[in-house]
């Protein structure tokens, strides 16, 4: 009961602070859309594909692709020394009915773009080799028909469509990457993406709550609100209840953002992305009250952010850990932005469900049970009681 | 020691190496106004927030209602108003009563008769519905009054209330505050008025961190043989230094 009227006094407050809203959600967007253009400025930039033993018509279909350039090779071994040479920037060889790609890698947009390019490619040559030979198979199998009684026309449509369903799974060939530097992840912004919404949710609901329980305590309003009989647990899950209602609106508006602007293709389930965020939002919230006891501005408070939010950034997986000195990989794992983003990686790029995420789920409630403890317990020094 | 609604004994507060409270002693009974007087930084509000349990005593005991403070339950029966206005300013009067009602713990079906009446105290009717944010000083004073008022507490606790209020509503607070304890409830009550010290049923005087005379005004006057308590303040403190 009470912490429903915290949590209504709280969402009110913010509703009427018009600015601070403003920022939190326009600000992500406004940032999502600058990288945006930043990002599609770069996929312009030209490639050059080297083919060999490639079929003519995914060679010319390739060609056709905006920004493509195919040359032909006649063995590995010469496109091998164009693509260390710099003169192509990857390799496509085709043996037996699978496709092998080579990537110079040293631009993850270059890379990326050759990946879309032959997909579009393979399927566009796909589409047209099974629409004639559909055709044909087609016009065979109407004509036998024909010539066939009812019953035997019933079972020989089945088998064809048997055959047909047959035909598609065969050409679909299987498609391997290499990369000559790196691997598949070295893509930086399909790589940052879940991190920078992670990063978006914490820090501002870090900052604004800690704030918020900042002007609490500056006010007097904390003291003479625990002048009430109400509990210390209440006044922290009303908290709660309102910054992560707020979380959720901020993470539809994000994914929504990302999506529509950036184009970028969520796989997974949006509301397990908005799961994981909510529960992100709320360790920020438990993170930005502790923080805020031991700040006496909002000068004070501004502080921790070069000092708290900003490494977060930095061990939060955007730059590749593997290389690092293992303390420093340890570190890591005190981080919070950490277990997000790789559980919204997952979700986003994988379409990965929910149970796969259980460690890193288990490991942010912990995160927020223990926070949610230390605030609790962190009032009795506004009141013994 | 019937019925002492609260009862400070050989209370002891330090903050730091800074002693302020070295040895109090008061008690507040049913039906009793009690004002708390001293010179600034004696430690008036520090009395008030030991009392209360929002500050730990070094010693001695604080018991409100026979309880021994800190106790979270007892503070549904208290009205606390701070030194400081506390309100939450971009709500508006309104919304800041009903908060601090929900907070108390008054029955849903009672809320809006209680701000309603409790604005009327302090004359705030009319602005109710206005943001805080635009309320002048004294507004706000009313309006932290009004709050520490709701729900019909047994025991108030005021801490310094009028500041910055007019004569006119001064003197409708009092009479509030007289049919308060008309009713039997008990209020404690700092201030720096000394006009509004003779209005008290008992004056305490605190100076260096003891209470150096608890009695009645009347009682007060004659026993350092001046005519007011504002003398009887500045004489005390003379001897004192
Ligand atoms: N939280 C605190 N930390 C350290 N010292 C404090 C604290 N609160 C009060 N003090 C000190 O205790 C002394 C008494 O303060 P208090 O606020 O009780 O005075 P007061 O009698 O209410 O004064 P005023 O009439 O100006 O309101 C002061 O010297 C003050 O500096
Ligand atoms: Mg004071």
């Amino acid at each position: 009961m009470r912490t429903i009227a915290i949590m209504n006094r709280v969402i009110k407050e913010l509703l009427r602070d018009k600015r601070t809203l403003a920022l939190m959600f326009l600000a992500p967007i406004l940032i999502l859309w600058l990288m945006s253009v930043i990002f599609t400025a770069n996929s312009t930039t030209n490639v050059n594909v080297g083919t060999v033993a490639i079929s003519s018509s995914v060679s010319t279909n390739l060609n056709q692709v905006k920004h493509v350039n195919v040359k032909h090779y006649q063995s590995t071994k010469t496109a091998r020394k164009a693509l260390k040479d710099d003169k192509i920037d990857a390799i496509i060889h085709k043996s037996g009915n699978d496709y092998t790609i080579t990537h110079a890698n040293t631009d993850s947009s270059k890379t990326s773009a050759v990946k879309m390019a032959f997909r579009s490619a393979l399927v566009a040559a796909n589409v047209k080799t099974m629409k004639t030979q559909l055709g044909a198979a087609k016009a065979t199998i109407n004509k036998l028909q024909k010539m066939l009684p009812v019953q035997a026309q019933q079972k020989l449509r089945a088998q064809s469509q048997g055959q047909v369903s047959a035909s598609k799974q065969s050409a679909s060939p299987k498609i391997t990457n290499h990369y000559v530097y790196g691997d598949s992840s070295t893509g930086f912004f399909d790589k940052m993406l879940p991190i920078l919404m992670g990063f978006f949710v914490f820090f501002f609901v870090f900052l604004i709550s800690g704030m918020a329980l900042l002007k609490e305590r500056t006010s007097g309003t904390l003291s003479r609100l625990l002048a009430t009989p109400v509990k210390r647990s209440e006044i922290v899950f009303g908290y709660m209840a309102s910054y992560g209602i707020l979380a959720v609106f901020q993470t539809i508006l994000i994914v929504v953002a990302t999506i529509w602007l950036l184009g970028v293709e969520v796989v997974g389930s949006v509301f397990n992305i908005i799961i994981i965020n909510l529960i992100l939002a709320l360790v920020a919230l438990a993170f930005g009250i502790l923080l805020s006891t031991f700040a006496n501005s909002e000068f004070q408070m501004m502080q921790f952010i070069p000092l708290v939010v900003i490494p977060q950034v930095f061990f939060s997986g955007i730059i590749p850990m593997d290389s690092m000195a293992s303390w420093i990989k340890d570190i890591s794992y005190v981080i919070p932005i950490k277990y997000s983003g790789d559980a919204v990686t997952g979700i986003m790029m994988q379409g990965k469900n929910l149970t796969s995420f259980g460690l890193d789920i288990g490991v942010l409630l912990i995160f927020l049970v223990v926070l949610t403890i230390l605030n609790v317990v962190g009032l009795k020094r506004y009141r013994k009681v | 020691m019937t019925n002492a609604i609260i009862d400070l004994t050989h209370l002891v507060k330090k903050f730091g190496k800074q002693t302020v409270l070295k040895d109090i002693n008061l008690q507040v009974m049913s039906g009793e106004i009690v004002g708390l007087i001293g010179p600034s930084g004696a430690g008036k509000s520090t009395v008030i927030k030991t009392a209360l349990g929002m500050e730990l005593a070094d010693g001695g005991s604080a018991t409100v209602f026979g309880k021994v403070m800190p106790n979270r339950q007892l503070l549904a029966r208290i009205g606390y108003m701070a030194q400081t206005d506390a309100l939450y300013e971009t709500l508006s009067g309104r919304e800041n009563l009903k908060f601090y009602a929900q907070m108390k713990g008054i029955h849903k079906s009672e809320i809006s008769d209680s701000i309603s009446h409790v604005a009327d105290v302090v004359n705030l009717a009319d602005d109710l519905d206005k943001r805080v944010s635009g309320y002048s000083g004294g507004m706000m004073r009313r309006l932290s009054l009004a709050i520490a008022l709701l729900g019909n507490p047994e025991l108030l606790i005021l801490d310094e209330p009028t500041v910055g209020i007019d004569p006119a509503l001064r003197r409708q607070i009092w009479k509030e505050l007289n049919a308060i304890r008309d009713e039997e409830r008990s209020i404690l009550i700092t201030t720096h008025v000394m006009d509004e010290a003779e209005l008290c049923d008992k004056v305490a005087l605190l100076l260096g961190g003891k209470v150096i005379a608890f009695d009645e005004p009347v009682v007060l006057k004659m026993q350092y043989k001046v005519d007011s308590i504002e003398e009887v303040f500045l004489k005390a403190e003379g001897e004192f230094k």
